[in-house]
């Protein structure tokens, strides 16, 4: 006696649900929707509101997202061959909102499907280079391995390269990440970070390197307009807030720093309202009236003034 | 309670007036914990019970004795902080009880059993009793072995992770002779299997006798191993009339190579303590059969449940032991089975009605037990073993192996491809559940013995009342409108 | 022969799109994978050759694939597993192993025999590739 198959009702997709749709050719796509669906209108709105200023950083962000979701969609029509370079270069001084700029970028590289995980691996040099023979390889293995299905940002790349030591490790590390930048495309995107000046003789005397890269962002300088509503903002996000005087002695403040040598823009201001803070409360600490809600938020212009920067 | 002449002179009292009932007693981290279900005759009230409970089972009897002063009688007595009535059940509560650490040998299973359930099982006052559950502290869990390897370091010893063992008993239970048991091991091991096993009342009768069957098997088993490149084992049963002839069986199994042994439960306690010390001194893996057991733990309200002989052979230190498979032939509903389970296998359990767990748990890192399902389970079945036992188990297919049409060999093969495919399917994401016949059947088209083991189990279902269920079912509650 | 350790060894050789989902199901779980190599396939050898150090906090199974192709690349014909280690309590050991790789021909195993007394045995494998040294065990003679 035979007895009958094991026939319970089949359940299951065979194909995996994220995955875009091919489309036929004579079907249409709505991009505005495509984009809002993606989440990236998010994304692009945040950088607009969390990040003063840098308006060509945000026009070629935004016009970077546009490349990818028409890519996307050429993808689904079979016009596109093979995972787009997505590697970049973000050039300009220190405290210019490059590493914020990368962490969205990798949130939107996730959104448009790009990058697997969205993640930031974050490295200089001695991340990535040995001290000795046969150690830099597996460090610099280590760390794209970690940043694998995210960003690999990569702050001063330029020290991987030391002209004057022939048998510096460094130039090995150069080598391991350029055949990761060719090969796993669609793994991992590299987002290289520093002075536009060093990095141009970086890439004068690295071609390889400088032909993967498909983007490059320069972060210009904040205006004293732009540093001191970024200060704005900073205090706020604290539930701190300036008197009238305040701010006029704040932008003074700014006004001086900002010629003054080591001068980081973004960063600057956050030391300086740090410190400011430090006396605030110095000060209600000294003072014998009672204090109010008020004066806990509120800073003054002693707060700033007896800073060196006014030679005091 | 009764005042101080009224409590010593000569005469009967009740026990909850002796100091047996406490309500208002905190359990201390070191105390050793009991619930009981107890169905008290009409007329007794169930405080009374079970201080009876807590008194029959520490210090007291039925009459006042002055002897009780020459002690510190207060620390000794078991103490009944709580009685719950069972909803649904008029005539039913739990109580629990807790025992001071003094009252019980270090180490020793036989003396805990003796101490809790040695005499007030046959209580007259008492229609039905039965042990549900313990809470052994880490003060006592520590003066116990406990598995002589466990399950961690059983797959390190195999090399085999990320999957559940296979075994099969071998079959018919009884009448093989050496040889021809042999040539079954042999099959079933090369076939896929990881083990074969003895069947509990495979001892030494007059058609086979232990050394015979030990030098047959040994041969199977390392003829597969050389076969396979696996490590493969046959459960020696070295179970005997005394413990001298136990050891002598199993240092022979030992001698002879072999990586693992068994014992019944009927063995008794004592017996399976020292093999235990045994098993871990000679660095051989130590199975279970829980023969006899389900004549205590299968009625609902009277006897012992199960997850306690589970934590007294946990302490005990056996490295398998029969658990229970749910969708087989055998008596397991599936929450008590989880409850077993987890009792077996976590670090540390929480109290949880549902799967019948009354105390939390913690073996403070002894290593845990590897269950072992087994009883009329087939390869058709195998997402829902993985579904409801998990990974750490032994699947035991004795019948679906050796019953499979194209041979023993075939048959082992069948379930060693339904449950690489399982696994496989599960860590792919997929639901096992619902997709899990699916899996079998893509499976089968590229393995013709996992083909032919469908067609002929496929539809072999067990589907019969659980008699032995936990009080406490989930109910689904609409939500909303 | 078919030496079948590792847990999928039964079923037929896994794509690398497959190899890739046991990956991100051992990385989902936070489980530190490596990758080893060996020309001794013996039951009882634990201690196979690693292929660079355990890969831990990874997110992604692409680097894992990676270094997967580079081993099978440099030893195409030894036996290559893939460990994730499970290192939380209590369990503190591997999680999950399978095979990636194997030689084109395995030769495998030889049961050798010796009789002692009361009609013991002693059992011993012998694998077959050992017959050669070390590095040229399972290329063409």
């Amino acid at each position: 006696m035979t007895r009958q198959g094991f026939a319970l009702p089949r359940q299951g997709q065979d194909q995996d649900p994220a995955a875009p749709q091919p489309l036929a050719d004579d079907e249409t796509v709505d991009l505005t929707a495509e984009r809002s669906g993606a989440g990236v209108d998010e994304i692009l709105d945040s950088l607009e509101s969390d990040l003063v200023g840098l308006a060509p950083v945000k026009t070629r962000v935004r016009e970077i997202a546009a490349l990818l979701l028409v890519d996307r969609v050429r993808g689904r029509f079979g016009l596109s061959a093979g995972p787009p370079s997505l590697h970049m270069c973000f050039t300009g001084n220190p405290g210019t909102g490059k590493t914020t700029v990368a962490l969205r970028m990798a949130e939107l590289l996730h959104r448009l499907g790009y990058l697997r995980r969205g993640h930031v691996v974050s490295v200089t040099r001695d991340d990535l280079v040995g001290q000795y023979v046969g150690h830099t390889a597996p460090k610099t293995r280590d760390a794209v391995n970690r940043a694998m299905g995210g960003v690999l940002f990569i702050d001063e790349a330029y020290y991987l390269y030391r002209a004057e030591n022939e048998r510096d490790y460094g130039q090995e590390s150069i080598e391991i990440l350029l055949q990761y930048m060719e090969n796993h495309r669609a793994d991992l995107v590299v987002i290289m970070a520093g002075y536009a000046d060093r990095m141009e003789t970086f890439f004068a005397s690295n071609p390889g390197m400088s032909s993967r890269i498909a983007h490059h962002l320069e972060f210009p300088d904040y205006s004293l307009d732009e540093l001191a509503a970024i200060g704005e903002l900073m205090l706020r996000a604290q539930r701190y807030r300036l008197s009238a005087e305040a701010q006029a002695t704040f932008r003074d403040y700014l006004a001086r720093r900002m010629t003054q040598p080591r001068f980081a823009n973004a960063r600057s201001v956050r030391n300086a309202l740090e410190r400011a803070r430090l006396r605030h409360a110095n000060r209600l600490a000294a003072a014998t009236a009672p204090c109010g809600k008020d004066d806990l938020m509120r800073l003054e212009p002693a707060d700033f003034l007896a800073s060196r920067v006014f030679g005091g | 309670m009764a005042d101080m002449t009224e409590r010593w002179s000569a005469g009967v009292l009740h026990y909850a007036e002796m100091g047996y009932w406490q309500p208002d007693y905190v359990p201390k981290a070191s105390d050793v914990l009991a619930a009981f279900r107890v169905t008290p005759q009409n007329g007794v009230p169930p405080e009374e019970a079970g201080a009876a409970v807590a008194g029959e089972s520490s210090t007291a009897t039925w009459t006042v004795v002055w002897t009780d002063r020459l002690t510190a009688y207060d620390h000794y007595q078991g103490k009944c902080y709580s009685v719950d009535p069972v909803p649904g059940h008029e005539d039913q509560y739990i109580a629990r009880i807790a025992y001071d650490l003094d009252l019980f040998e270090e180490g020793s299973i036989a003396n805990l059993s003796s101490s809790i359930i040695g005499n007030v099982f046959g209580f007259k006052a008492l229609k039905a009793l039965r042990l549900e559950d313990m809470r052994i502290p880490p003060h006592y869990a520590k003066t116990f072995q406990g598995p002589a390897h466990g399950i961690v370091m059983e797959r390190e010893y195999l090399n085999k992770f990320g999957r559940p063992l296979l075994g099969a008993t071998v079959k018919p239970k009884l009448g093989l002779s050496a040889r021809n048991y042999g040539r079954v091991v042999y099959e079933a091991l090369r076939g896929g299997l990881d083990f074969t096993k003895d069947d509990e009342n495979i001892n030494s009768q007059p058609f086979m006798r232990w050394r015979d069957r030990f030098l047959h098997c040994m041969e199977a088993v390392s003829k597969a191993q050389a076969e396979t490149g696996e490590i493969k084992g046959h459960y020696m049963n070295v179970t005997a009339a005394t413990m001298e002839d136990m050891y002598e069986r199993a240092d022979f199994a030992r001698e002879l190579g072999s990586v693992i042994v068994m014992v019944d439960l009927t063995a008794g306690y004592t017996a399976i303590q020292s093999m235990a010390k045994w098993a871990r001194r000679n660095g051989v893996l130590l199975h279970l059969h829980r023969a006899g057991h389900s004549t205590y733990t299968r009625q609902k309200a009277h006897g012992v449940s199960f997850r306690v002989i589970a934590k007294w052979m946990r302490l005990a230190g056996v490295d398998h032991v029969h658990a229970g498979t749910v969708v087989g032939k055998l008596e397991g509903d599936p929450n008590s089975v989880a409850g077993f389970y987890d009792t077996l296998r976590c670090d540390r359990a929480e109290p949880e009605p549902v799967r019948g767990l009354y105390f939390e748990q913690d073996w403070a890192s002894m290593p845990g037990v590897m269950p072992v399902a087994s009883g009329g389970i087939h390869a058709g079945q195998m997402h829902q073993l993985l579904h409801h036992l998990g990974e750490d188990v032994i699947l035991q297919f004795g019948g679906g192996t050796i019953g499979h049409p194209l041979g023993i060999a075939a048959g082992a093969t069948a379930n060693r491809v339904a449950l690489e495919a399982m696994i496989k399917a599960r860590n792919e994401g997929r639901d096992l559940m619902t997709e899990g016949p699916g899996v079998l059947r893509q499976a089968a088209r590229r393995s013709r013995e996992l083909d032919m083991a469908l067609s002929t189990w496929g539809d072999v279902t067990f589907n019969f009342e659980s008699t032995d269920t936990p009080d406490q079912v989930v109910t689904p509650v609409p939500t909303g409108a | 022969m078919r030496i079948t350790q590792g847990a999928f060894s039964y079923l037929p050789e896994l794509t690398d799109e497959e190899i890739t989902s046991q990956l991100d199901y051992a990385l989902g779980h936070g489980w530190a994978v490596s990758v080893e190599f060996t020309d001794d396939p013996h039951p009882r050898n634990n201690y196979w050759d690693m292929w660079g150090l355990p890969m831990f906090d990874l997110l992604d199974a692409a680097g894992v694939l990676h270094e997967i192709n580079a081993c099978r690349q440099a030893y195409p014909d030894r036996y290559i597993r893939v460990c994730a280690y499970d290192s939380r309590h209590p369990r503190q050991t591997v999680a999950l192993s399978f095979l990636v790789n194997r030689p084109a021909q395995e030769p495998g195993f030889r049961l050798d025999r010796q009789e002692a007394a009361g009609r013991h045995l002693r059992y011993t494998i012998h694998s077959y590739a050992l017959d050669r040294p070390a590095g040229t065990r399972y290329s063409p003679p």
